[in-house]
């Protein structure tokens, strides 16, 4: 692949070039401290004028570097960038004159209205006067948002903010569209929609778009894929050529006899298994190349049946994955181990009970009056589009937080009356692993011990426990910082497990981290639901959900329905949608929510 | 209008709108140099007033009952009588008193022979200056007391030679109307600095400048955008600082208004240009706030000659006085407010003020640029 060097032409209108984008060997490195990052590892690829390519990558994959770098606001330490013929190293205010750039946090202006922030982007991007009240009016009938003009930017749902900042991109319409993760947190139903402007703009204005996403779900939606992971470009093409390659080695297995774990525990051990994961009530299961799923040498699969179901781009990107690392799906040790818990066996008691819970905040409700009940060992979710109340509802569950009313128990606690006892009770692992990034593993191991009040013999033995069983003893002296993500995250689970809880809380553990670690980490989760421990998980990711036992899905504070995630998927099973995914039922709930709410609403 | 012009009547309306509506702004600008003009104003005074004197007679006798009262009337004492030096002493170390004059049992008896009698006094010297100011003060009551005796008994002065002071400028020695125009300029200095850094991190903080990098705006339109907007804001808090010197404190302004006008506008720019400065190194709000309290106003308060003399500095510091833009506003400002307009010291300290106030700005545009490694 050669970089398209030729000096800038600024006749694009009749020039129609065969590559939009042409990346060439770029390489880039951070410094922070004494630390050297590789976020972009020699990456080339070339993007086609007019289609969608979707920029696809776990965090961490260096995604946001390569927008920047196309973007000009950052400079490669060697390869070369060119935007329609125009190097952007070269011309950088000729590139950004051709392209327009949605950041991942979109800079809108919270304390200036929706109108008065397009008219910021107008002048900014030389809108001319005349032409501006025919696209504000376009752009607003397309987003949504013509009824909101007036309304300041920082009082939007984050939907709306995310479809304002869209606007404010396209305001002047761009050769070349940059996205960074535009539908992160959002509510599937913005996603959905902020989906359909996209695939219009390219269709109507024959826009080349570059999106860039963490949710593998979202590949099939582009024209063409790049898969990034770890700094290296790891495939290329349309996204029907990853799935394709999978042809015959994607299926699904079920067992009357086994539960969905254990039915996936003894199918990933197994020789020629790809990847086994649980998907709903059943386990998807990818075989390696040319294996044929034939369990009838192993007595416990006996009643296993196997069908075959269409491959998904999550299997290409585990098998890529698996290829890269030479280890398959049994290669991959997890931990077994753990003590069953001595415990009153009341395994029917509820370990969390939600009664009638309503958090006020001034007028607004951001919990209204919801109920739900967690069984001992159960992984329960709460799936909620970013601003829906899960944080609020998981804040009152550790004690953080006063509900207005209601009832809330943990462990037969009433966190009224016993915080501080409930939440001894409870592990937490926040979203973005907050340990202290300067100590070693063992100095964080030893804080959180101390810190949950272990001491003596007992946190000797808990650090010799976590060191061995997440497989840190050789990283003991470390500096947790500079950890590998998939190290990180082990440690942070490990963290909050010293205290042995029994109750485990989780926020969005596992969104945006690549597939082979998020395999990794719920193996751990399933282990320790068997050995009795509740977990409950709070995510906007469906991914998440399908790990989940039983779930509720909610949405401005409400529950909108509630059961196991094959049940939510069949709720909403109807012509249009033959085999709906957690998302279809998303927005089937709120669609009828909405249906329900509105005629109140006019009625009122 | 061309894409320029567009782009930075964009931003400053934008700028316009959002001081408009988060008060932050408007209460760097206007409200903290009130706020410090009052607290300072009221608070800060060089001046000793209603020092707690000790007065130790060890023998009554009518010239010590006149010292005393000649200390009485004094608006600058507060006496308290003592009857021996061992109870004085025990009072200035409780620093219930800040001294004490000690009248030997001598007293009288040196006195009327026509000797010196030799008073005792005796000061806390922890606060250097205080103490300098009351010895001073003691010994100028002293010496009147003195010479008003002499005059009464007829006989010759015993101190040989009569001080007569006359106080240019100031002619009340208030240290109020030497201290209120430094502290006008120590005060715009923090506001100028505070108010560009503090809107610059946070376009960072919020994500809204990576959203404009990438638009075809350029950095000198983003620079301009901020520094109009903040320049009239500040000026206005300048406004309302010479408002409260020249009404609430009395402090005369003796100078030409326009010079004023043109010495602050100079110096609110340099202000400004140091707030750019920081703001492209500090990208979040707290640590560009640290920053400026940090390098502006704590340099503006010590080195600017507000309260400590520069002529008295060691001559390194005296050096480093000159990076500081404070320092020759403060020249102006009290040349200005209590001698009038004098070239001779106008000139070189305008002059020095638009040469800071081109390096900051020029520094800024050098050091910002439409990247963000």
């Amino acid at each position: 692949m050669t970089a398209a060097t030729e000096p800038a032409t600024p006749s694009p209108a009749t020039a129609a070039p065969a590559t939009a984008l042409v990346i060439a060997g770029i390489t880039r490195h951070f410094h922070i401290g004494k630390r050297d990052i590789v976020a972009l590892d020699g990456v080339s690829a070339t993007t086609t004028p007019g289609l969608v390519t979707g920029l696809i990558g776990p965090d961490g994959a260096g995604k946001t570097t390569l927008m920047r770098l196309i973007a000009g606001l950052l400079r490669a330490d060697s390869g070369s960038i060119s935007v329609f013929g125009t190097d952007v190293r070269a011309d950088p205010l000729a590139v950004q004159g051709m392209i327009s750039y949605m950041p991942q946090r979109f800079g809108l202006y919270e304390d200036l209205t929706v109108a008065e922030n397009l008219d910021l982007y107008a002048d900014l991007q030389g809108v001319a006067p005349a032409t501006r009240a025919a696209r504000y009016a376009e752009l607003m009938q397309m987003t949504g948002l013509a009824s909101f003009t007036t309304r300041l930017a920082g009082k939007l749902s984050g939907g709306m903010k995310q479809k304002l900042g869209l606007a404010c991109t396209l305001i002047r319409p761009p050769r070349l569209l940059l996205l960074d993760e535009p539908t992160v947190g959002v509510d599937p139903v913005s996603r959905r929609e902020l989906w359909s402007i996209v695939d219009h703009l390219v269709r109507s204005a024959h826009m080349t778009v570059l999106l860039s996403t963490a949710y593998l779900d979202e590949a099939e939606r582009c024209d063409s894929v790049l898969l990034l992971h770890e700094g290296k470009m790891i495939g290329a093409g349309p996204p029907g050529d990853f799935t394709r390659a999978m042809a015959g080695r994607s299926f699904q297995a079920r067992s009357a006899r086994l539960s969905k774990r254990a039915l996936q525990a003894a199918l990933v051990p197994l020789q020629g298994v790809t990847d086994a994961v649980i998907q709903g009530e059943a386990v998807r299961l990818v075989m390696d190349a040319g294996v044929t799923p034939d369990f009838a040498a192993q007595a416990k699969l006996s009643d296993a049946a196997i069908t075959p179901v269409t491959p998904r781009f999550e299997d290409r990107f585990v098998d890529l994955l698996r290829a890269k690392a030479g280890t398959t799906a049994s290669a991959k040790p997890v931990a077994t181990a753990l003590p069953p818990r001595a415990r009153p066996e009341n395994a029917a008691s509820q370990v969390i009970e939600v009664d009638h819970l309503i958090k006020r905040f001034g007028e607004f409700r951001a919990v209204d009056d919801i109920s739900f009940a967690v069984k001992r060992g159960e992984i329960f979710g709460l799936l909620g589009a970013n601003g829906a109340g899960k944080s609020t509802t998981f804040r009152m569950l550790c004690g953080l937080l006063p509900a207005s009313s209601g009832r809330l128990q943990v462990d037969g606690f009433d966190l009224r009356t016993a915080a501080p006892t409930a939440r001894g009770r409870l592990g937490y692992m926040a979203q973005k692993f907050s340990l202290y990034g300067d100590l070693s593993v063992m100095q964080n191991l030893n804080f959180f011990s101390a810190a949950y009040g272990l001491t003596g013999a007992r946190r000797t033995a808990r650090t010799a426990w976590a060191l061995d069983e997440f497989e840190l003893a050789p990283l003991r002296d470390a500096t947790s910082r500079d950890l590998p993500l998939g190290f990180k995250q082990r440690m942070a689970l490990a963290c909050a497990l010293m205290h042995e809880p029994d109750i485990l809380f989780l926020d969005e553990p596992t969104s945006g981290v690549d597939p082979l670690m998020r395999r990794e980490f719920w193996q751990r989760i399933n282990t320790l639901a068997d050995a009795g421990v509740t977990i409950l998980v709070t995510t906007h990711f469906m991914d998440e959900a399908e790990y989940c036992d039983r779930l509720v899905i909610m949405a401005r504070g409400r529950i909108l329905a509630a059961g196991t995630s094959e049940q939510l998927k069949q709720s909403c099973r109807d012509a249009a949608h033959p085999d709906p995914t957690m998302e279809d039922a998303f927005i089937a709930l709120i669609e009828a929510d909405d249906a329900k709410s509105n005629p109140r609403a006019e009625a009122a | 209008m061309s894409g320029a012009l567009m782009r930075l009547r964009g931003l400053i309306r934008k700028e316009t709108l959002q001081i408009l509506r988060d008060p932050s702004s408007i209460a760097i600008a206007f409200v903290l140099p009130a706020m410090l003009l009052l607290l300072f104003g009221y608070g800060v005074s060089l001046d000793a007033r209603h020092v707690a004197l000790g007065i130790v007679v060890e023998q009554p006798s009518a010239a010590a009952a006149s010292l005393t009262a000649q200390f009485q009337q004094s608006p600058y004492f507060a006496p308290r009588d003592f009857t021996s030096v061992a109870a004085a002493q025990t009072a200035l170390a409780n620093e219930q008193i800040d001294g004490f004059v000690w009248l030997r049992s001598n007293f009288a008896r040196q006195l009327h022979a026509g000797r010196d009698p030799n008073i005792g006094v005796f000061v806390d010297g922890i606060n250097a200056n205080n103490a300098r100011i009351i010895e001073n003060y003691v010994q100028q009551s002293w010496s009147d007391w003195i010479a008003a005796e002499a005059t009464a008994a007829g006989t010759p002065e015993i101190t040989p030679i009569a001080v007569q002071p006359r106080i240019w400028f100031n002619p009340a020695v208030s240290s109020r109307d030497y201290l209120v125009p430094g502290l006008i300029a120590v005060i715009m200095t923090l506001t100028g600095a505070l108010l560009t850094a503090l809107v610059i991190a946070r376009e960072w903080e919020r994500g809204t400048m990576e959203a404009l990098m990438v638009t075809k705006v350029s950095m000198h339109e983003i620079l301009a955008s901020k520094v109009i907007p903040y320049f009239i804001l500040g000026m206005g808090g300048m406004v309302v600082s010479v408002l409260i010197a020249v009404f609430l404190f009395d402090v005369p302004l003796q100078g030409s208004i326009l010079v004023l006008t043109l010495a602050a506008s100079l110096f609110m720019l340099a202000a400004l240009g140091m707030g750019l400065l920081i703001s492209t190194v500090a990208k979040n709000q707290f640590v560009a706030g640290q920053i400026a309290i940090i390098t502006t106003f704590l340099p503006a308060f010590i080195l600017s000659g507000f309260i400590f003399d520069i002529a008295s500095m060691p001559a390194p510091i005296q050096w480093v006085t000159h990076i500081v833009a404070a320092r020759y506003f403060v020249a102006i400002l009290q040349t200005l407010f209590l001698a009038g307009t004098v070239w001779s010291v106008l000139l070189p300290n305008l002059f020095a003020l638009l040469v800071m106030a081109v390096v900051f700005l020029g520094a800024a545009r050098l050091a910002a640029h439409k990247r963000l490694d």
